[in-house]
């Protein structure tokens, strides 16, 4: 800006721009611009830039959330819990539940009273469990990979003797590693896994031995340090697990539960 | 304040991070830290007052300790990885490619006062809170700064950086 134009500061056009000027002045600055096109190309580039950089910027917006972030945005009710109580820690546990119970179910042969411990367990602890035991298996974390997910569906679905495929969380930042069959309290189960950017892993529970065919609404358990999100719908019983927070989990498990209503 | 709410905060501070900072994991890591110091001052936070700008502006705090003491050495831009400044296309819109890199040499404190406006929109007594710095500063620094982001990219009074004739 030259000395003849004094009337108008930089900081004034700037106010203007951003509505920030009193009506009066506004007024005014309008009058100015009028005589004064290089200004007002000026503030066409100031309006660029800022169309520009909400361009370039706005879509970190709607990328998934770091886990490391998820988990600081939480209340630390426990602080450090999650480091103190190393994951292997939390899997071994599980998995000498597993062992127990599974130990109840192969003892059932030998008694004369059938064990009920497999068949109580509740559809949450069954899942977690799952979870717990497969999905720090790095080397084998699944039995069919996503490459083949035809194969992974054709087989579940014939095993389950119903149609299962697994959901695509993809949007949420979770991609399917593939799924396996799991012996459940009476019959076969499926699991599927999938993965974020950052290596976390989250499986889906799918049995369908609900014999009540009593639907119910979410359920959130907390079972070691895996988070459960589980539901029945009619014969079909879901259970999401993940050492996720428990509204991100939420967010997952509505996903998935929209998914499997649109079918 | 329950989680929720900062929560819904994240992605906004991922955001404003970013552009600030530039590098993605410097950037998730400043929103990190931010977080982990806003629940460590949970106390300072009067009930009823804005989340965002108690957020953004433990956010700048942090920023402005980390440029007093940097923990890593700055990586000076590769000279021949630079993108010589392109004039305006005809349509008048900005193209992306260099606008990151354009920014990046706008002085941080005027970078961020325009970014709070462009990207944030906050008023200019809302960046002026946020920052701790009277109105009259915010007003300044936002004029220089899109002035200078204005010559970077249009290449006109190119700064000494820019100056390479080829």
């Amino acid at each position: 800006m030259n000395a003849s134009t004094v009337s108008v500061t930089d900081t004034e056009l700037n106010a203007f721009l951003d509505g920030e000027l009193a009506p009066a002045r506004r007024a005014e600055v309008e009058l100015w611009l009028a005589a004064h096109p290089d200004a007002v190309m000026r503030l066409e580039h100031y309006l660029a830039q800022r169309e520009a950089l909400q361009r370039l910027f706005n879509p970190v917006l709607d990328e998934a959330l770091p886990e490391g972030l998820q988990q600081a945005a939480q209340a630390p009710v426990r602080p450090g819990w999650w480091h103190r109580w190393p994951w292997q820690q939390v899997a071994a546990g599980l998995l000498l539940a597993c062992v127990g119970a599974a130990g109840g179910w192969f003892a059932r042969d030998h008694q004369a009273v059938a064990p009920l411990a497999v068949a109580t367990v509740p559809l949450s602890r069954q899942a977690a469990v799952a979870h717990a035991v497969f999905s720090p298996d790095v080397k084998r974390p699944v039995e069919i990979s996503a490459e083949h997910e035809d194969q992974l569906v054709t087989w579940l679905s014939k095993r389950l003797g119903t149609a299962v495929r697994p959901p695509h969380l993809e949007p949420l930042g979770f991609e399917l590693i593939g799924g396996r069959l799991l012996p459940g309290s009476s019959g076969p189960v499926a699991q599927f896994m999938y993965h974020d950017a950052s290596g976390q892993r989250l499986t889906l529970y799918v049995s369908t031995e609900n014999a009540s065919n009593r639907d119910t609404a979410f359920r959130f358990a907390q079972e070691g340090g895996v988070n459960v999100f589980y539901w029945i719908d009619g014969r079909f019983g879901y259970a999401l697990s993940a050492g996720i927070p428990k509204d991100a989990l939420a967010r997952v498990a509505t996903a998935v539960y929209d998914q499997l209503e649109r079918r | 304040m329950d989680s929720t709410a900062i929560l819904a905060e994240l992605p906004r501070l991922r955001r404003y991070a970013r552009a600030l900072v530039g590098d993605r994991a410097a950037a998730d890591d400043l929103v990190q830290d931010t977080l982990e110091r806003a629940w460590s001052r949970l106390a300072r936070w009067r009930p009823g007052s804005d989340l965002r700008t108690w957020l953004f502006a433990i956010m700048h705090n942090l920023r402005v300790d980390q440029l007093r003491h940097p923990a890593v050495e700055c990586v000076p831009i590769d000279e021949d990885a630079h993108v010589l400044p392109v004039r305006a296309s005809q349509s008048d819109r900005i193209e992306l490619d260099n606008l990151a890199e354009a920014l990046a040499q706008v002085p941080e404190e005027q970078r961020a006062v325009l970014l709070l406006i462009s990207l944030e929109e906050m008023t200019y007594a809302e960046v002026a809170a946020t920052l701790d710095i009277p109105v009259g500063t915010v007003m300044s620094r936002l004029s220089r700064g899109r002035e200078r982001l204005r010559q970077i990219l249009t290449g006109d009074r190119a700064s000494p950086r820019l100056r390479v004739v080829r």
